[in-house]
């Protein structure tokens, strides 16, 4: 792409190498590019580059297999870029409440992560308001949802997060520490070894510190546990909620076996504390390795007739089937990202497009897609399991020799520069930056969770959707809040 | 209808045998740790991501994430320990070497309150939703806590005790202390987590750096997040009074 920067994934560049564009021939370019089949928007953000700001792109060309960024300098009121590129409405609410811009014409411009009390509302006598949260009725996160309803049918659903939000990238500024990847890993915390090897490969990159292949694939085996015991929870959150309670309570039991396995090889069951720049803290020895893949052998039957039983039941089959449709149209508009995206018929795996760490050797096999709706999320992520489980089992099979670890330098930053890492968690492509400042400590940083994306796909799932089928979209999403929020 | 009996029969009885038996804990679980103060080195407090480590050489369990890297550097002066039994009661509990926290009882007064039953509203304010996962697992069947008389409300106004999780967000801060207040009194506050008891590692970020400062805490529950199986024997000695 002309005038663009073309960059690998997990790469630093000098913040000099970055193109300065002309704000309307910028503004332009990603109108014209973003949303199409190839291009989405990974990051767009305000870059502060000696002393001043400039608003910085990263997007993903999922041909061509790379990231283009660029940059421009532009007016705090610039004109929006939402009502031509939809996929940025999230990132100028973002710019806007964080940043002071005011991006004109920009149709829902408020805050993302702070409620300010104002709601789309509908007129008219047969309307029906309903307000959930920030408090919920279980053991979740806090969020604040505006249902706009005439009868059981919702006509809007307004998302209001930012009740986790605790300052994760303001935290992050500063020398490397020994809180810069635990801050990472508790972006999220049920992604945190997605966010720890992206996290790492950023310092890894900044200081050209090599990781052993063997630490690329034990890192990649946490990744792919993390899936497999999130997916396995939210199959089984998914079957209660629709009162199938076999599978509900055998997977609650089975999600907490790969946890389990996470912890046996690193002593926390979500894995944190193990991915470290130049590599992994502890080895997987021969005899570990062993009681793991007896450990799958169990399980992973156990788990494949849980899910089974559900999916073989025409009460459960009905309620999820064309319940909670994004249609690929809409899907591709707003940038829904991961497994939610894949469900609606969108062709994109980071893991496959930007592979980065042992995703270059090997990865898990590509599932289908899907319709949209919410038995197709529950299908992508049945396929996804075994996709992964296989991996898994095969890597096991098959570890690379060598050391788990490599010296790292963390004084020995690139300095101003910039380092991207897009890394496929569990819901999808997480994009973490940092930019070192003339000392090589951390000036900046951004973390895009792919929640990020995806919330507004929810409310989207909602609309002309009984009220009552809310739990069964919402938990075929899953979100994160805190991901979100930071 | 034949196909779920069946499979209820292939996949069996699951809960396991805690609290009659110690919980299996992986070798590598990094649970209460053993500190010899005078052979804590200067490294070690000073590569602690959350200064858990006094000047004094003592590790505070309650702004602690267990991450081990002081272990790492000063593996004379502290060793990680599979002890789980870390649910305190005061202060001094958290400290180590300090009061061992099962030698603690809670508050009779409030215990005599709850009888057999014991209803927690929880509410997460802030954190990274770790905690609120592992407390979940409480309630599948593989730990089951309704077998002790535990249950999660939805409304605080049947909680008898509410647990916080997360640092406490400035914008979740109203919304807690409005659950609060809806709660019958007297009442407990149990603490889950590093965050809620010291903030963790958002003590300086937009929180109020612990659910203390807000509201008055019966129990701290240590851990990043807390193992279930600390989070289910923290509970059990908060409902029977002392530990063994």
């Amino acid at each position: 792409m002309k005038n663009f920067l073309e960059l690998k994934n997990c790469s630093a560049v000098s913040l000099e190498a970055i193109p300065v564009l002309e704000f309307a021939n910028f503004r332009q370019t990603l109108i014209d590019t973003v949303g199409n089949e190839k291009h989405r928007v990974a990051a767009f953000f305000p870059l502060r580059k000696e002393g001043e700001e400039l608003l910085c792109v990263i997007m993903i060309d999922s041909e061509k297999q790379c990231l283009y960024c660029s940059a421009a300098r532009a007016e705090k009121n610039y004109i929006a870029l939402t009502p031509e590129a939809p996929q940025f409405h999230w990132f100028e609410r973002e710019l806007f409440e964080k940043y002071g811009y005011t991006p004109q014409g920009h149709p829902w411009l408020k805050p993302i992560r702070k409620a300010d009390g104002e709601y789309f509302t509908m007129a008219g006598d047969a309307v029906n308001e309903v307000a959930v949260g920030p408090v919920h009725a279980g053991v979740i996160e806090p969020g604040h949802f505006r249902f706009q309803c005439m009868g059981e049918k919702v006509y809007s659903l307004e998302i209001s997060l930012g009740y986790q939000s605790r300052g994760v990238e303001k935290l992050l500024e500063g020398a490397f520490s020994s809180r810069t990847l635990p801050l990472f890993e508790s972006a999220a915390g049920d992604s945190a070894a997605a966010a720890a090897t992206g996290g790492a490969s950023l310092f890894e990159a900044l200081s050209g510190t090599e990781v052993s292949l063997r630490a690329q694939q034990l890192r990649a085996l946490m990744i792919e546990l993390e899936r497999v015991a999130n997916h396995t929870g939210d199959l089984g959150a998914l079957a209660g909620d629709v009162a199938y309670l076999p599978t509900a309570s055998f997977c609650g039991r089975i999600r907490g076996e790969y946890l389990n396995m996470s912890a046996e090889i690193c002593g926390n069951r979500f894995g944190r504390n193990y991915i470290q720049p130049g590599g992994v803290r502890y080895d997987v020895e021969p005899a570990r390795c062993e009681k793991l893949l007896k450990w799958l052998d169990r399980i992973n039957p156990e788990l494949k007739h849980a899910l089974d039983l559900m999916f073989d039941s025409p009460t459960v089959l009905d309620r999820f089937e064309t319940t909670g449709c994004v249609s690929l149209e809409t899907a591709r508009s707003i940038g829904l990202v991961g497994c939610a995206a894949r469900a609606s018929g969108m062709d994109m795996d980071v893991r496959r497009e930007l592979p980065a760490g042992f995703y270059k050797v090997d990865v898990p096999a590509a599932v289908p897609g899907g319709s949209g709706d919410v038995l197709s999320r529950a299908r992508i992520r049945y396929n996804e399991i075994f996709a992964s489980l296989d991996f898994i089992g095969r890597n096991l099979r098959n570890l690379a020799e060598g050391p788990v670890m490599t010296p790292f330098e963390a004084d020995k930053l690139q300095k101003n520069s910039m380092a991207v890492a897009i890394t496929g968690a569990w819901r999808g492509e997480l994009c973490q930056i940092v930019v070192t400042d003339e000392k090589g400590n951390i000036a900046q940083s951004r973390i895009v969770d792919p929640s990020f994306h995806n919330w507004f796909g929810l409310a989207m799932a909602l609309r002309n959707e009984e009220i009552s089928n809310f739990p069964i979209c919402n938990k075929s999403f899953n979100l994160s809040y805190c991901g979100h929020d930071l | 209808m034949l196909k779920a009996f069946m499979a209820r029969l292939r996949q069996g009885y699951r809960t396991g045998t805690f609290p009659a038996t110690a919980p299996v804990l992986p070798d590598r679980f990094a649970g209460r740790p053993e500190v010899y103060p005078e052979k804590v080195t200067e490294e070690a407090k000073q590569i602690c991501p959350v200064n858990a480590i006094s000047e004094n050489g003592k590790i505070n369990l309650g702004r602690c994430i267990f991450c081990g890297k002081c272990a790492g550097v000063c593996p004379e002066g502290i060793r990680f320990s599979g002890e789980y039994r870390m649910g305190a009661f005061s202060k001094e509990a958290l400290e180590v070497p300090g009061l061992e926290p099962w030698k603690e009882s809670s508050n009779p007064e409030l215990r005599k309150l709850c009888g057999k039953s014991f209803k927690i509203r929880q509410v997460s304010a802030g954190g990274c939703a770790a905690c609120e996962l592992d407390f979940n697992v409480l309630n599948t069947l593989a730990w089951d806590i309704g077998r002790f008389g535990i249950q999660v409300v939805a409304s605080p106004r049947h909680a008898d005790a509410l647990l916080v999780t997360g640092p406490v967000s400035d914008n979740m801060r109203l919304a807690l202390e409005k659950t609060y207040n809806a709660m019958p009194k007297p009442s407990f506050v149990i603490a889950g987590g590093a965050c809620a008891i010291s903030g963790g590692l958002y003590r300086e970020g937009t929180t109020a750096g612990g659910v203390e400062s807000i509201l008055p805490v019966d129990m701290y529950v240590p851990g990043c997040p807390p193992h279930p199986a600390v989070m289910l024997e923290a509970l059990l000695r908060l409902i029977a009074g002392s530990g063994k």
